[in-house]
């Protein structure tokens, strides 16, 4: 079989065998990657893609985990990603949910028609007990001709079986029509397993082929929908039937009369764990007592040895947008202890089975500005960090939501480095202002989201989510996630924030950021209404977004123009790191456009609010 | 009809589904021509969460328009 290897990320050692772990998502994958690789792993993030890929040794061989997928194909990145990983695998063990067989098994069938050897392990076979589920696992074994291993992967039940057996695993059964039908692609690519894929119409695959892709995917599929409900019903029997606290649990957070207030506990848990414990007092110590109180001066004394801080040099490094000064104490000290609580509450909710059940309650509200309800994740993002939430854009399934999505994130919400800064501001005026503040970003938000689906071609994708059983999420992969994201993001988001600082010493250097701010100033005064210092937090606010807001609180603002302010600045640009992301992913024409879109929703929203309440 | 117009509760046998993406996605839950749901839950104006077996989807309203279905 000539096959190609799509793995240039991950170093493999001569002569090691890759065994690849596979399986629909929520199926305990994790926990049988940690029991074979033990402590030692590598994270490496897959080219183009948010997604990272695990791997680690077995041996002497290789293990590599994959995101958890419904089938291989290229329906989104992380399919991608699993069917390249799948492709270059020697030897393939699929995790399968017993309680979910009807789902799982289909990807266990085209793992198993890929020709490639595969062993199974049904997992969370207690909970398929408890549900009077039973199943005949030596007569699966024998019609998937695989073998098949019974585990509880939490309770490390049956792990020893999985490493024991590990390579006993085998070819298993291909039905005769599709190896039939693949005969002629086989021909021509000279590997089976992604002939299979061009069969069924991979057009990547196909593409690295120079081939067409097939157009046999609905006749495949089909038949192998068939032979999972053939193996279904000579091997599973059910006891019990009737409503699980857990089903009915996850129905109560859809309902919307019951699913909604549960929303805003939940929102209002994220607020109190974010909002107050990291971004206040987390934060507040790491940020001002650790990098600004120890940190800061110690470098600047140490560099200033050697480099005065007034040459250009040394404004580049300990200035006060320095690269060991600002940016460091920006990254270590408010963004990583945010990032990682965000990724913390995100992966709990993920988890949980709680998301995707708030995408669906949502969906309908999200349909208006032309997204669907899972575009509700980078939205939520968002008030954490922007740039991490215009990253996460990638999840959604068209161009055209992305750049919806981009734009409102862009335009109308504020980062929690900002909303700590506002919402202290904020709080002093009381609740009227606070009320007119948070109508208008909303309205913005609708009216943004709106015009763009009006405005732009094609169409959104369909929210279509599968609802996995509410369970209470597993420390220990909580964490594991949050520790892979937040290092993913940093990986990503530090050199841009580095080279927005470059950028910015290099306006101040050159004399730049005075001429601009003199040239700012009548914008403030005629249009805002404001006094003609607020220019300086508005230029502040193109660097950092909470520059900006903290710029303002030092200002002696009437409660009206403290409001007016607030606003225009929120609305105002997006910080340099976030831009910069945002040209990455959605080109320049498109990032200039946000970002000149956000220079005039700030100042003719703020100008229209100025004029009626002043 | 359709799937949008089913009634929370209700068992439902799928005719058929529009759109090459949608189907290849469904049929791996389960979820293709002629096989048997249940409405689940339906939300105000929302997604249609139908039900087979263990497993649960949510579907959105203007894909629920796309599966044409017959009461079962």
């Amino acid at each position: 079989m000539h096959c190609h290897n799509n793995l240039t990320t991950i170093n493999i050692p001569e002569g090691a065998k890759k065994i690849v772990l596979v399986g629909n998502p929520n199926v305990g994958k994790s926990v049988f990657f940690n029991t074979l690789t033990g402590v030692y792993v590598d994270v490496s993030n897959f080219p183009g893609t948010t997604v990272d890929i695990s791997h680690g040794r077995f041996g002497s061989d290789v293990v590599i985990d994959t995101p958890g997928v419904y089938g291989i194909s290229s329906f989104n990145d992380e399919e991608i990603v699993a069917r390249d990983v799948i492709l270059s695998a020697d030897l393939i063990l699929n995790v399968v949910d017993a309680v979910h067989l009807e789902r799982d098994l289909f990807l266990t069938l085209q793992v198993i028609d890929t020709g490639i050897p595969v062993i199974v392990a049904i997992n969370m076979m207690d909970e398929a007990a408890e549900q009077g589920i039973k199943i005949d696992i030596d007569l699966l074994e024998h019609l998937l001709g695989v073998p098949v291993i019974p585990t509880v992967a939490i309770k490390n039940k049956g792990l020893d079986q999985v490493k024991a057996r590990l390579y006993e695993a085998q070819v298993g059964n291909i039905p005769a029509d599709l190896k039939k039908q693949l005969a002629e692609t086989l021909n021509r690519i000279g590997c089976w397993a992604e002939a299979l894929l061009v069969l069924e119409g991979d057009p990547h695959v196909a593409d690295r082929h120079g081939v067409e892709p097939g157009t046999q995917r609905d006749e495949i599929y089909h038949a192998r929908r068939h032979r999972v409900n053939d193996v279904l019903q000579h091997v599973v029997s059910e006891t019990q039937e009737g409503i699980r606290f857990s089903t009915k649990l996850g129905r109560l957070m859809l309902n919307p009369l019951t699913g909604i207030p549960f929303f805003f506990v939940a929102l209002y848990i994220m607020y109190y764990v974010i909002g107050v414990v990291v971004a206040q007092d987390i934060v507040g110590f790491t940020e001002e007592t650790i990098m600004q109180g120890f940190y800061e001066p110690a470098i600047r004394s140490f560099i200033g040895r050697f480099i005065s801080e007034e040459s250009i040099l040394g404004m580049i490094l300990i200035g006060e947008f320095g690269l060991l000064t600002m940016t460091a104490t920006y990254i270590v000290g408010l963004l990583l202890p945010l990032v990682v609580g965000f990724y913390l509450i995100l992966s709990i909710m993920e988890d949980s089975g709680y998301l995707p059940r708030l995408a669906a309650l949502v969906d309908r509200l999200m349909n208006v500005i032309g997204l669907n309800g899972r575009a509700i994740i980078p939205l939520i993002l968002g008030f954490g960090c922007v740039t991490m939430a215009t990253i996460t854009t990638r999840i959604l399934g068209t161009q055209r939501e992305r750049t919806i999505a981009t734009a409102i994130l862009g335009l109308a919400i504020p980062c929690s480095a900002q909303l700590g800064v506002i919402a202290g501001m904020l709080a002093g005026l009381g609740t009227k202002y606070i009320t007119i503040y948070v109508v208008v970003l909303i309205l913005v938000l609708g009216i943004v989201g709106k015009v763009l689906h009006k405005v732009l071609p094609g169409e959104s994708s369909d929210l279509l989510i599968d609802l996995p059983p509410i369970r209470l999420p597993g420390v220990k992969n909580v964490l594991k996630k949050t520790v892979t994201k937040s290092h993913a993001f940093l990986e990503e988001a530090v050199p841009l924030f580095a080279l927005g600082a470059l950028i910015i010493s290099g306006l101040q250097i050159t004399g730049l950021l005075d001429v601009i701010q003199t040239l700012f100033a009548p914008i403030t005064e005629g249009l805002l209404l404001l006094p003609r210092e607020t220019a300086t937090a508005f230029i502040m606010g193109m660097i950092r977004r909470d520059f900006g807001a903290a710029g303002l609180s030092d200002m002696a603002l009437t409660p009206e123009q403290t409001l007016i302010s607030l606003i225009a600045i929120t609305l105002f640009v997006p910080c340099i790191a976030a831009i910069i992301v945002m040209f990455k992913e959605r080109g320049a024409r498109e990032g200039s456009l946000i970002w000149i879109g956000s220079w005039i929703a700030a100042f003719l929203v703020g100008g229209i609010v100025a004029h009626i309440i002043l | 009809m359709t799937l949008d117009q089913a009634k929370r509760g209700q068992r439902l046998y799928i005719a058929s589904i529009t759109g090459d993406t949608v189907r290849a996605q469904a049929i791996r839950f389960g979820i293709f021509e002629g096989s048997e749901i249940h409405c689940a839950e339906k939300l105000p104006a929302g997604p249609i969460v139908i039900s087979k077996g263990k497993q649960e989807i949510a579907i959105g309203r203007r894909l629920a328009e796309n599966i044409e279905v017959q009461p079962a």
